[in-house]
């Protein structure tokens, strides 16, 4: 193996290594099983993992200092390659952190609409860790049955926003335009499909003898460690705590919701993986709610149907192109909004949503102008990342792998 | 008896005193300003505390300001209380010239990255860190990017004309 | 409950050369056959870093599947693949690793920059991130995208088998490529 970026004084070598009898591993930063780039120096001894070196900062993009220097409008794409498989969510928390900051209350139709997306985009992110943890392990089946499915969630994407993977969806107070009869057919369409292709995902894996064997007590860590690491998210539950930011702190009219939160017991890969499963239930079941929710909202108010936004964000959003190619005030206001001249009041505010792996954090220090003075995104994969070391030590070899993959460890948001 | 914002700010005045100063709470969520001296202390307080059990790290970064001389940089914490579910802000402010602020590690395995992330950042120096190097830049780099002095894009740019840039 | 079995009857095949055939011979110029076996089979190297490297797996996916143009297997070692498929931002940090993987790659190689963070730098024009990674390597084709379409990869691989179909067989041991090698400090 080729010993990329030796250096040695990042690595506190164990005893034995005067003699050497164990070997140095560089599970590189190019390695089919990191799922991203980020590097593990690893001491082992035949199979045993004595000690591993992580090393973050290959895909360092700076996003802290590029916020610095942009209008809020423009951070929104920075915050979708964050957590890259479920984009949409970090597009909401960052639109939400600007809400609070400026006192918006988004009507409750646009809190609908933004729980159905979130929740799909949950849906997108959790079937990407559980088919990687599969594929890891060798059934490389489970990940092209689900891919096909994320397509699908990614056409109704496409419906809303135009874009399938990086979605930049949304505006501050809402979305940029109604969603069309088509997004909500395909919206129809998935929910109707998916529980049986979801239910064939699970009878491949979730009872299958050498799947157990294999995940179970792979990686385990326990409630109080993992609290101390700060971990958050599924990899938080599956250790036995449930703090789920959406039941904590419910942003977004998630207190109207009736969804379980579920929880593993040992930490392992088996409870890891389980947790995302059971989550991608919930998720559906939120989504129905939401779908319910929205047809009576719609009945009881029939020109609910035309709202997308708030309107105190009217100052957000852009007007509609008659009356900016026909009207002066309009085509100043649209001119000012995408070259991003509206200003922020000062303040600083720390919002949080749950993201696919956790309390995705925004904290915003605002000083009165066009762009943040600090922007700062609490990344849970950076977080819990540090615990690894800590959960591998004295493991098989192979179980750090599979343990590497279900931690759901997301380049982008590893190093922003 | 339910732990509000008033409860937790009498709790520590009684213990600190006046070293907690610049109460106020943007946005519901409860925020004082601690010297760098005894920053430790006061997690350690909250974290012991039987009744206050701030024992959940959230968030740990730094910010810049130039313009405050002898308080340039400042280190920000967000804990949370996970049993009562209220959040804390602590700020602590340090001049650039030594920037010395005690590590968090011993008591949030958590701090450990984030305090690194924060020193690559800005270059505030954590005493008892276990492993203060940088974490997401190159080694060699020898200035802290995050100050307000550095411009965003590389200054080693040859193609990229500041003129036709309005810059 | 077992699906109905479904045939493929509408397979493309690719063109025959042009040549002279008799009984049971055919000859034609060497470096068409070798072109069009090349150019059929390239087997690719996925250096996914990031965005591009989801909508990459996409593409590797069912629905639009890479392998009905001969990318079935992803090699992840260099030492046996003979595309470099760059999806993603490469940061500085980075750089030395994918020049290092090139470098580890037999001739002859091709290079594709999957989106506009390989391309040039996309939207992070910061400290850290590589402006383009024709920086530290010679690319090939450049597919641009934020990140592109599963169609748009597909579009650049095909645009990559039109110059390895064309591509002649003398070209690496050329002047030019070797003053291309040059400027790039590759031997």
């Amino acid at each position: 193996m080729t010993e990329i970026q030796q250096h040695p004084h990042h690595i506190k070598l164990s005893e034995e290594s005067l003699q050497k009898q164990t070997t140095t591993l560089n599970l590189g930063p190019t390695h089919p099983a990191t799922h991203g780039v980020f590097q593990n120096i690893m001491e082992i001894d035949g199979e045993r993992v004595l000690e591993t070196v992580p090393t973050v900062g290959y895909i360092h993009r700076a996003f802290e200092k590029i916020a610095e220097r942009r209008p809020y409008y423009q951070i929104t794409p920075l915050t979708d390659r964050l957590n890259y498989c479920s984009a949409p969510i970090n597009n909401m928390g960052w639109h939400m952190t600007i809400e609070k900051l400026l006192g918006i209350k988004t009507p409750k139709r646009v809190d609908y609409l933004r729980i159905i997306i979130m929740e799909l985009s949950r849906i997108a992110d959790h079937l990407v860790c559980n088919s990687v943890v599969a594929v890891d392990t060798g059934a490389l089946t489970g990940f092209t049955y689900v891919f096909q499915y994320r397509e699908k969630i990614y056409e109704i994407f496409e419906e809303v926003c135009g874009s399938r993977l990086t979605t930049n969806i949304g505006r501050v107070g809402g979305f940029e335009r109604n969603f069309s009869a088509a997004s909500f057919s395909k919206l129809h369409g998935f929910m109707e499909t998916f529980p049986k292709a979801m239910k064939e995902f699970e009878s491949l894996l979730n009872r299958n003898r050498i799947f157990m064997d294999r995940c179970i007590g792979a990686g385990p860590i326990n409630a109080e460690r993992a609290l101390n690491y700060g971990f958050t998210g599924p990899n938080l539950r599956a250790a036995g705590v449930d703090y789920d930011v959406r039941v904590a702190q419910p942003y977004c009219s998630y207190d109207e919701f009736d969804f379980k939160v579920p929880v593993g017991t040992t930490g392992d890969v088996y409870d890891r993986y389980m947790v995302r499963n059971d989550e991608i239930w919930e998720s559906m079941s939120i989504i129905a709610q939401a779908i319910n929710k929205l047809d009576a909202l719609e009945k009881e108010f029939p020109e609910q149907k035309e709202v997308f936004y708030a309107p105190e964000a009217d100052h957000f959003h852009l007007p509609p192109k008659e009356d900016v190619y026909t009207k002066m005030e309009a085509l100043i206001f649209h001119f000012k909004m995408i070259m991003g001249e509206i200003d922020a009041p000062a303040g600083e505010v720390y919002h949080s949503v749950e993201g696919g792996n956790g309390e995705l954090g925004f904290y915003l220090i605002s000083d009165g102008g066009r762009t943040p003075y600090r922007l700062h995104f609490r990344r849970p994969c950076f977080i819990y990342y540090q615990a690894y070391p800590e959960i591998v030590k004295d493991g098989l070899l192979s179980d750090a792998i599979i343990t590497l993959s279900s931690l759901n460890v997301i380049a982008g948001e590893l190093d922003a | 008896m339910a732990l509000t914002n008033e409860t937790i700010q009498k709790r520590l005045t009684d213990k600190f005193g006046d070293q907690l100063t610049e109460w106020e709470s943007p946005f519901g969520l409860l925020t004082f300003r601690a010297p760098a001296a005894s920053s430790l202390k006061v997690l350690q307080f909250l974290y012991d505390d039987s009744e206050l059990r701030f024992r959940f790290m959230t968030d740990l970064t730094g910010v810049h300001y130039p313009d405050r001389k002898d308080e340039e940089l400042s280190v920000v914490y967000h804990l949370h209380n996970l049993i009562d579910n209220i959040r804390l802000r602590i700020k602590v402010y340090v001049p650039i010239e030594k920037p010395d602020v005690f590590s968090a590690t011993q008591l949030f395995s958590t701090a450990n990255w984030m305090e690194r992330e924060t020193f690559d950042f800005f270059g505030i120096n954590f005493v008892g860190h276990p492993n203060l190097i940088r974490i997401l830049n190159v080694e060699e780099m020898d200035y802290f990017p995050m100050r307000k002095e550095y411009p965003m894009e590389d200054p080693t740019r040859r193609d990229k004309d500041d003129e036709m840039f309005g810059r | 409950m077992s699906r109905p079995v479904q045939y493929n009857t509408k397979v493309k095949m690719v063109e025959m050369p042009e040549g002279y055939s008799g009984e049971g011979f055919y000859s034609t110029s060497f470096d068409k056959v070798v072109g069009l076996a090349r150019a059929n089979s390239l087997w690719p190297l996925p250096f996914a870093t990031s965005c591009c490297g989801i909508e990459f797996m996409a593409t590797m996916g069912s629905n639009y599947d890479l392998g009905r143009f001969g990318a079935e297997r992803m090699g992840f070692t260099p030492r046996q693949c003979d595309m470099l498929l760059v999806a993603g931002t490469i940061a500085k940090k980075m750089a030395p690793i994918l020049r290092q993987v090139y470098l580890q790659m037999a001739e002859p190689r091709w290079v594709i920059a999957i989106g506009a963070c390989a391309s040039s730098g996309g939207i992070f024009d910061s400290y850290s991130v590589l402006q383009g990674i024709d920086q530290v390597i010679p690319v090939d084709v450049y597919v641009p995208g934020c990140p592109p379409r599963p169609e748009g990869i597909l579009d650049g691989i095909l645009k990559l088998q039109d110059l390895v179909h064309n591509e002649s067989l003398r070209r690496r041991n050329s002047d030019q490529y070797k003053a291309l090698m040059e400027s790039y400090s590759i031997q």
